[in-house]
């Protein structure tokens, strides 16, 4: 679905007269492979080119070396864009610079609208795209009154209505309070599951990455670890060297362990912890 | 010196068919030195409540008194007021405009009045104390990292020397040791000037391990008003009001339900690892 071969992004900055000034390396011979239906998350310190690697994915940013390729497509050839973009659709920080309709069913209708899709299809996106995120109540609501976990999903409901295959979410719920960060977690999971769409999240909330299939940790334009949640968040000392951290119940399980108790090598959630702790010979 | 708010109602849209109320009857004394957490979910009143505190906002009815004074009396000095209770807006390195970092820093103390040797010593003062180092004092503020653009923000705010310092969200969008980093400079400079700090949050594991005191504020009434410790002892009902508890406080709770020796008020992972140890020693 989702490849990069030695993918290479680098910032240029210019003075005025056009001279280099300085190049600053955001991605460094990447490369990554995602499955159709995968749910991925990507962690890494601000600054460490999560951002710049979510740009390259729906060609808001090509690549300065190296290919990026979705399904297929080479995204350095400008005649796939609008394809990429189709397929691929992205969900950012601030769910105030998303909205732009005053009533929430235009505001979804607003996508497939844009590429000409006939009036009665537009309806059914629509009715099907904010069933899928559980905002059907408010289509003819102003998205103004929303709280901030619903304006994220009717953000992402715009997205479900242009019929992608890949979301890719850069920092959904950091301004979201603990309701609406549970809402769009809950809502990405589904769309996951029941719909096969394959997602991106980019957080700094650890314990929402936990249920995803992959993990990939950044630091510095590299990618430094992958792999499943439990081979990543055993790595207690290492996340914290890329500025990164664990769940709290992680910490507390490895903290445990350490002081000699019986306890698996890498819990994920309180439910984990609740039993090894109650059940289990504790050593 | 104190801040005290004395039934203070506030309505959106007053007067109007869409009049709803913001704030409803809100009574708080904050005294000096108190380090303060404000929790509530989006929309719930915490940023109308804040900018009643520095005057930004008039109340529609009750009073605020600032060391004795009624902030709307005739005579007194709103600008006073404003710069005594600092305010932090969330992403406060949006407003970063200047072209050094001084200088940006200098721009409040200078408005102020102040003579350029007192303005300097301030900005000097406040840069140190959020930890930015003096390589950085002449550097463009859009050239730093996303955590110390968010310290040159709050350092502005400290050089205007207040008596109270308000921040709303400081660590959104940071990943965990920038926030760690804002949160433990927040705590230091609390400590070192014993300035009162208010910190609005989303995130109950920071009030958790930094508030001493923890307001809940829900559907525009204070709901809580006492320590983290007993406040989280609420779990449902702050669950209902899209609200959380630490996980290592679920945690512990889940625990003790199954009847295992453990403090279910722990706040902490310290304090958790602490209390399963301890609870297992006595098994």
């Amino acid at each position: 679905m989702v490849n990069f071969d030695k993918v290479t992004f680098e910032y240029i900055r210019r003075d005025e007269e056009g001279n280099v000034e300085s190049i600053n390396k955001a991605l460094d011979e990447i490369d990554l492979d995602v499955k159709k239906g995968d749910f991925i998350a990507i962690l890494g310190a601000n600054g460490s080119g999560k951002s710049t690697l979510a740009r390259h994915i729906n060609a808001l940013l090509t690549p300065t070396e190296g290919t990026v390729y979705i399904e297929g497509l080479d995204s350095k050839d400008e005649d796939n864009h609008l394809k990429i973009r189709q397929k691929t659709g992205m969900v950012f920080q601030n769910p105030d610079n998303q909205i732009i309709a005053s009533l929430v069913e235009e505001d979804v209708g607003f996508g497939p609208e844009n590429i000409g899709v006939p009036t009665k299809e537009i309806w059914e996106r629509v009715a099907f795209a904010l069933d899928k995120v559980g905002m059907t109540a408010y289509r003819e609501k102003s998205p103004n009154n929303l709280s901030g976990g619903q304006k994220q999903r009717v953000a992402i409901a715009g997205i479900l209505a242009m019929k992608p295959e890949c979301i890719v979410l850069d920092e959904p719920t950091a301004m979201l309070d603990p309701k609406g960060r549970r809402e769009v977690i809950e809502t990405i999971t589904e769309l996951n599951k029941n719909e096969d769409i394959t997602i991106i999240l980019i957080t700094h909330y650890m314990t929402e990455v936990i249920g995803a299939d992959k993990i990939f940790v950044m630091n510095k334009g590299n990618i430094k670890l992958s792999g499943t949640p439990r081979e990543i968040f055993k790595e207690v000392d290492l996340l914290k060297e890329y500025q990164l951290d664990v769940p709290q119940v992680t910490e507390i399980a490895h903290r445990l362990r350490q002081k000699g108790m019986n306890l698996p090598e890498c819990v994920l959630t309180v439910d984990e912890l609740v039993e090894a702790l109650a059940t289990g010979d504790r050593g | 010196m104190s801040l005290i708010l004395d039934k203070i109602n506030y309505y959106y849209g007053k007067g109007t068919a869409f009049e709803t109320a913001a704030l409803k009857n809100i009574s708080l004394t904050i005294p000096d030195g108190e380090f303060i957490g404000l929790i509530g979910h989006t929309g719930s009143g915490k940023s109308t409540l804040i900018q009643h505190m520095n005057g930004l906002i008039k109340a529609d009815s009750g009073s605020i008194y600032f060391n004795g004074q009624d902030i709307y009396d005739k005579d007194f000095k709103m600008t006073e007021l404003r710069r005594k209770v600092g305010l932090v807006f969330q992403y406060p390195e949006h407003q970063l405009f200047e072209a050094t970092v001084i200088k940006d820093v200098l721009y409040g103390p200078t408005n102020m009045g102040l003579d350029k040797l007192k303005a300097e010593v301030l900005a000097y003062g406040s840069l140190r104390a959020v930890g930015i180092s003096e390589d950085l004092l002449d550097a463009s503020p859009f050239e730093l990292s996303g955590g110390q653009k968010r310290r040159v923000a709050i350092a502005g705010i400290l050089a205007m020397n207040p008596e109270i310092l308000i921040l709303d969200e400081p660590t959104a969008g940071l990943d965990p040791m920038g926030r760690f980093e804002i949160l433990n400079l927040l705590k230091a400079i609390h400590e070192a000037k014993g300035i009162t700090v208010i910190l609005v949050s989303h995130s109950m594991e920071d009030v958790a391990e930094f508030a001493e005191r923890l307001i809940v504020i829900d559907d525009g009434e204070i709901k809580y008003d006492d320590e983290p410790r007993k406040v989280f002892a609420h779990a449902e009902d702050l669950r209902k009001m899209g609200l959380e508890v630490p996980q290592c406080t679920e945690l512990m709770g889940r625990l003790a339900d199954r009847g295992l020796d453990v403090d279910r008020n722990c706040l902490t992972i310290d304090e958790a690892v602490e209390s399963i140890l301890n609870g297992n020693r006595r098994k």
